[in-house]
Parts: structure tokens; C-alpha cells; sequence
């Protein structure tokens, strides 16, 4: 299936946007290790929706915001891509990094959301166990821990990565530095704030997640007045790992199934 | 010449396999193999030492700052500087340097330099310096912040020491509501700054665009001189003739009686491997951020172990052979040290004498030969080449009191003593 590629001026910088499949519509946030590319996630959510798959400022081929000091931040723009793309009312997707970012717009606008999905987020302080710190180990082995099944990994970024995708991991994680570095990978006001999100909301965890302990899962999901918690055998990447189970989960919470 | 005494000051009563078994001996080296009762012992033969570095003629004592490893035990420079202000008379007390982004009060720096300062009599130099990798990673100071943090505190610091109170900052990465500090610097206008330096591009320009001397830490000579060529590029674009006044550099230097004592203890140099020799992490030594893009792909690659750091693990006859360490008797350390001094000039030179498990009594051996047979040397070298020193020329302690503003620091001294 397509998908095509195009830049949107957005507050200031331009943001690399996929985007593919037609329905209503679903956007989709991407982990701190960027978009690799147009996964069969995107793929199977496009066959009944509009998908956009927007790089974060500061990730991928979207120009770093020099100013931005937080997530905070990258939502504030976010909320302008989407009134810019005219997307009064969407679906939200989440995934990791990106679910921290997707939880911290429900808390601006929520009304703007016809539904959110948390998969394997940060944005919360874990009650059990800490998020891995990918400060102090390398990029490789921070983009491995995520992985159950090595050999996907290998599948997607090659048994040893080219140095272009080493160099774009180092770009990446240079912005989450910038954004995210203390406290690492939550916001202590996420607790309070969350708690006023009525957007159905669908947590979605790893069973064996290496990167966010399920505690942060668990925490959305008591928090969020209208969240339930689904746990899907597997690790950090659901959407590359598990594609197949993700999309139907999403799809069928998004129809209202 | 301006000639200075240094040593890293080691936690060396570490078990050295453990070291060895984890592989690094930074960050996360668990702090299980630190002995308080050495460190109290080492602490004290420093000092002692110290005071001998003074009595046999040496001009200056070079401290520097690490954390979260065993190859430095200073853990806070000014806490060192202050008691050789009072425990000393004469000599330079020159910090190499205060690691200011992982300060989050720099108006508190100034404070405490000001302090040393005048317990000293006008003796501070105030180096400053970025502070390595694992500085960040310990402080939680932001490595994508850092050089931003080190330029905009070094202004804090010297407005501090230079603009009457009170005032306001409101910057990018500090902000203080009242900079106001009753302690202020001997010298005028300002201690001398000098900056250390690993050849990053970046902070030899910064030096040279502030007139601040870089002292190149024990780079091989060629290495050095791609420095210098920078650094005298920058000065002549920034308005000025540059030369050895603004010169520096480090040399490891262990003096013995005989060659083979000299040798032997010299090889504690390569057990005692630092943040910047050996034991480096890839990750921790520069974090993402830390080092501008043009590092980027490089230290992509290290991180990723496809490539490993150029010139680490080289063996202590590939060093000595190179002069990056010198080892040896008075006599066949001058003749190397000359070469060094004729091939990039330096006016101020920073003997890195002891490091390891070289014991108390070789470590002091080590001071007083150099002290009484290889200063006079180098002295004379020095003056055969024209290395006249920021003292001996009395030079501006920057580019902005260049001309009519240029400083007096005998003055304010001269007035305490």
C-alpha cells in the first residue's frame, strides 16, 4: 500500500509527514528512536483509515526546534500540525516516546481526540521498577533491549546497522537529550493532569517490556477515568514485533468493537 | 617560562582487577572499592607533596576535577585550592579547571574564587573547563547543553567578578534574581583564565577569540601544532600577534635517579588510565550532544563498536617513543623536554610528575630532582627560545582589558603581602 511523503511548515520548522490510506483519520507518534519507515502497523491501519505518521521536530528529516527544552514543547506543535491539517476530531496513536507526547496533548485539548492508544508509553513515573536509561548504554543496544526476537530486529535495521541509520539514531537521541534528559522520560505533573482526560483511551503493554515497566501502564490506566489496559505478549516494539495483534486492537477499539 | 607541578591526584588503593573485570573505571564502577582510610592518607601525601613542589622552585600547582572515578580524587578543585593558599606562599595556584556546566549556581564559583583568591594573596589562575562526559552523566547537567552552559557561565562568572552589584541575570541557563557576592577577586580586573584543552576545535577558538591561554594536555607534537595553528588563526582574525604567552601544555613526566626506576614507575601512567587515555567509555566519555555535529558520525560508530578510539592502549614505549610520556633521569628528560619546547613553544609547561601507585617517597624524589635539576634546565631553554610567560609579560588577562584596560596583579598582591 502507499503512502506518500511531504513537509508542513509547522510553528517556525518543517516536519516530515506520511501519510496514507483513506477513512478517518489516525495519527500516529513514533518512538524517541524515530520512524524507520512505513511499518505494516501503518500499513494495516491505513486499509480503514487515514494515517499520518508526522517525525517528531527534531527527529528524522523534521528540523530541530533549537529552542524546544521539553515534551511539553513538541505537543504545542503538534497541536498546531493537526489544526493545520484540518484534523478537528482524530485518533491518536501513541507508541512509547511518542505516547508520552500523544498523553501530554490529551492534556492540553482533549476534545480534539475521538480516541487515544497508549502503547508501551513514558510520560509517567513508573511506581515499580525504572524506564531503561538510554544515556548510559548505546544507541544499538538501547534499540535492542526493545526487541523480544532479535532476528526482527535484524530484519529491520540489518544484523549490523549502516552507519546512515546509526548516524540518524544519533540525531534522534541528541533532541530527546535536549527534551527529556531530567526527569528522565516523565513528567511529574503527568499524574494530576491525566486524570481529567475523558477521551477513551486504549493502554496497550508488552507483557515483557525491557524499556517502560508495566507500572507506567497500569498507572494511565488507573488514572484515566476511561482507559482499559490490554497486554500483548511481547517487548517494547509492539508495532514492529506484533503488528498483526496491535492493529486489530487498535482498529477494533477505534470502531467502537 | 611558567612552570607548574601536576598530578591527577588517584584513588590508586583500588583493587585494580576489579577495574580490570568490569572493563571501565568511571560512572557506574561501583564506589564499594574506595577506601576512605587510603583516601585520607592520599589526601595528606598530596599536601605534603605540594609543599615540596613550592620549596624546590616550581612557579605553579595545576589541580584539577573529576568525579565518579578512581583517577582523580578531586572531587572539588576550589576545597584543594584553598587550603594550598594557605599552606603555600609563592606559587601560582593554577585550576585546570572548574568544570562550570555542571554548576547550576555559577555566582557561587565566582564566590568561592574570589575566596581562594585573597586567602592566596592574588595567587589564582581560574581555568575553566566543560568537564568530560561522565561530569554530565553524574552532575544530571544536560550534555546537549553544555558548551551553551560553559560560555554562558564563564560570562556570569566574569561579570560577577568585574560589574559592582547589585544585578540581575536572566539568561538562557541561569537565571539569579540578586548577583551581589561580598567576596570578590584580589586580582584586578579579574584572576587570569586559562583553558585546558584536548584539541576540540571548538574551545581552541573560544580561547584564542577570548585571549585566554590553551594549554593542550599532552597531545603528540604534531598534534600540538595543528592547535597552534588554529588558535594563531583565530588570535590574528581577533586583532592580536599571538605567541608563546598564550601557550600551554601538559607533559607526563616522571624524574628518577636511575632510568630504570624512572621507567618502572612510569608505567603506573598506563595502570592508572583516565577518563581521556585508556578505560574510555564510548558512551559516557561523550554523550550525545556533548560534542558538535561534526562528531557525529564518528562517535556514532565508536558507540556502535565498529570503530575503537585512536591511540588508546598504545603501550608506554609507544608513548615515551612518541614523547607524550617522558620517563627518565634529569638528564635524558631535559633533552626531550627540549624538543618538545623547541618544536611548539609553550611559555607555560605543566610537568605531570606522579600518578598511580607511585609511592610517596618516589613521588617526592620525583619533585625534588626536577626541582633542582630540570627547572634550571628548562629555565634556560625557555630563555634561549623567547617562552616568555603571561607573567613575565605581564600580558591582559583577556582581549577585552587588552590596550588601556591592561591589568595590574602585582599591584593587588603586592598591597595584601
Amino acid at each position: 500500500m502507499s503512502f506518500t511523503e511531504s513537509f508542513v511548515d509547522v510553528v517556525g520548522g518543517k516536519v516530515q509527514l506520511l501519510k496514507g490510506g483513506s477513512g478517518s483519520p489516525v495519527v500516529v507518534f513514533h518512538h524517541d528512536i524515530g520512524n524507520p519507515g512505513w511499518l505494516p502497523y501503518y500499513m494495516a491501519l491505513a486499509e480503514n483509515h487515514t494515517v499520518y505518521v508526522p517525525s517528531h521536530p527534531g527527529y528524522g528529516k523534521s528540523e530541530r526546534p533549537e529552542w524546544a527544552r521539553n515534551v511539553r514543547d513538541i505537543a504545542c506543535i503538534y497541536q498546531r500540525l493537526l489544526k493545520d491539517l484540518g484534523l478537528s476530531t482524530t485518533a491518536v496513536v501513541g507508541l512509547g516516546f511518542g505516547g508520552w507526547i500523544a498523553a501530554e496533548m490529551a492534556t492540553m485539548c482533549h476534545h480534539e481526540f475521538s480516541h487515544l492508544v497508549l502503547v508501551n508509553a513514558m510520560g509517567i513515573q513508573p511506581t515499580r521498577g525504572e524506564i531503561i536509561d538510554q544515556f548510559l548504554i548505546s544507541t544499538l543496544d538501547y534499540v535492542k533491549a526493545g526487541f523480544a526476537d532479535q532476528a526482527k530486529f535484524a530484519e529491520l535495521y540489518k544484523e549490523r546497522p549502516d552507519v546512515d541509520q546509526l548516524v540518524q539514531w544519533e540525531i534522534n537521541r541528541e533532541m530527546t537529550t535536549r527534551i527529556a534528559w531530567k526527569p528522565y522520560m516523565f513528567n511529574q505533573a503527568m499524574p494530576h493532569l491525566i486524570k481529567a482526560v475523558t477521551v477513551p483511551t486504549l493502554v496497550v503493554w508488552g507483557k515483557n517490556n525491557r524499556v517502560v515497566p508495566r507500572s507506567c501502564g497500569e498507572r494511565y490506566q488507573q488514572l484515566m477515568p476511561k482507559a482499559k489496559l490490554e497486554v500483548l505478549e511481547g517487548n517494547h516494539y509492539l508495532e514492529v514485533e506484533k503488528h498483526h495483534e496491535l492493529a486489530q486492537l487498535t482498529k477494533s477499539f477505534i470502531a467502537g468493537k | 617560562m611558567h612552570l607548574m607541578y601536576f598530578t591527577e591526584q588517584p584513588m590508586s588503593a583500588y583493587p585494580k582487577e576489579e577495574g580490570d573485570r568490569y572493563g571501565y573505571t568511571a560512572l557506574l564502577f561501583p564506589n564499594k572499592f574506595f577506601d576512605a582510610a587510603e583516601g585520607s592518607r592520599l589526601y595528606n601525601e598530596r599536601l605534603e607533596e605540594y609543599k615540596l613542589v613550592e620549596e624546590v622552585g616550581y612557579d605553579g600547582i595545576m589541580l584539577n576535577e573529576h568525579h565518579t572515578a578512581p583517577f582523580c580524587m578531586q572531587a572539588k578543585i576550589n576545597i584543594c585550592a584553598a587550603i594550598l593558599g594557605a599552606i603555600t606562599k609563592r606559587v601560582k595556584i593554577v585550576l585546570l579547571g572548574n568544570p562550570l556546566p555542571i554548576a547550576d549556581n555559577p555566582v557561587r564559583l565566582a564566590e568561592e574564587l574570589a575566596m581562594i583568591d585573597m586567602i592566596s594573596k592574588g595567587r589564582l589562575v581560574s581555568g575553566f573547563v566543560r568537564g568530560g562526559g561522565v561530569e554530565s552523566l553524574q552532575a544530571n547537567a544536560n550534555p546537549a547543553f553544555n558548551r551553551e552552559r560553559f560560555e554562558e557561565a564563564h560570562d556570569l562568572i566574569v561579570k560577577t567578578w568585574t560589574t559592582p552589584g547589585p544585578w540581575r541575570w536572566e539568561g538562557n541557563h541561569y537565571q539569579l534574581r540578586v548577583v551581589n557576592p561580598w567576596a570578590l577577586p584580589l586580582q584586578k580586573p579579574h584572576p587570569r583564565i586559562w583553558i585546558p584543552g584536548v584539541s576540540s576545535r571548538e574551545t581552541i577558538v573560544w580561547a584564542a577569540q577570548h585571549r585566554y591561554p590553551y594549554i593542550a594536555l599532552n597531545l603528540p607534537i604534531e598534534e600540538s601544532k595543528n592547535v597552534w595553528k588554529i588558535y594563531d588563526q583565530t588570535a590574528r582574525e581577533s586583532g592580536y600577534e599571538p605567541g608563546p604567552a598564550e601557550r600551554g601544555y601538559l607533559i607526563r613526566c616522571h624524574v628518577a635517579e636511575t632510568e630504570e626506576k624512572a621507567i618502572r614507575n612510569a608505567r603506573e601512567f598506563m595502570w592508572m588510565q583516565g577518563e581521556f587515555t585508556g578505560l574510555t567509555h564510548p558512551v559516557w566519555a561523550a554523550p550525545s550532544g556533548y560534542l558538535g555535529p561534526w562528531a557525529r558520525r564518528a562517535m556514532a560508530e565508536l558507540r556502535a563498536g565498529y570503530t575503537h578510539v585512536r591511540g588508546a592502549n598504545a603501550s608506554l614505549e609507544r608513548q615515551m617513543q612518541n614523547l607524550t610520556l617522558i620517563a627518565g633521569t634529569p638528564k635524558t628528560v631535559i633533552e626531550k623536554l627540549r624538543i618538545i619546547m623547541e618544536e611548539t613553544r609553550p611559555s607555560i609547561l605543566a610537568l605531570y610528575g606522579n600518578d598511580g601507585r607511585i609511592n610517596h617517597e618516589d613521588s617526592k624524589t620525583c619533585i625534588r630532582l626536577t626541582g633542582q635539576e630540570v627547572l634550571p634546565a628548562l629555565r634556560e631553554i625557555g630563555k634561549s627560545l623567547g617562552l616568555e610567560s603571561p607573567f613575565d609579560l605581564n600580558t591582559p588577562v583577556s582581549l577585552a582589558y587588552s590596550g588601556a584596560q591592561a591589568q595590574k596583579p602585582a599591584a593587588g598582591a603586592a598591597a595584601a603581602n
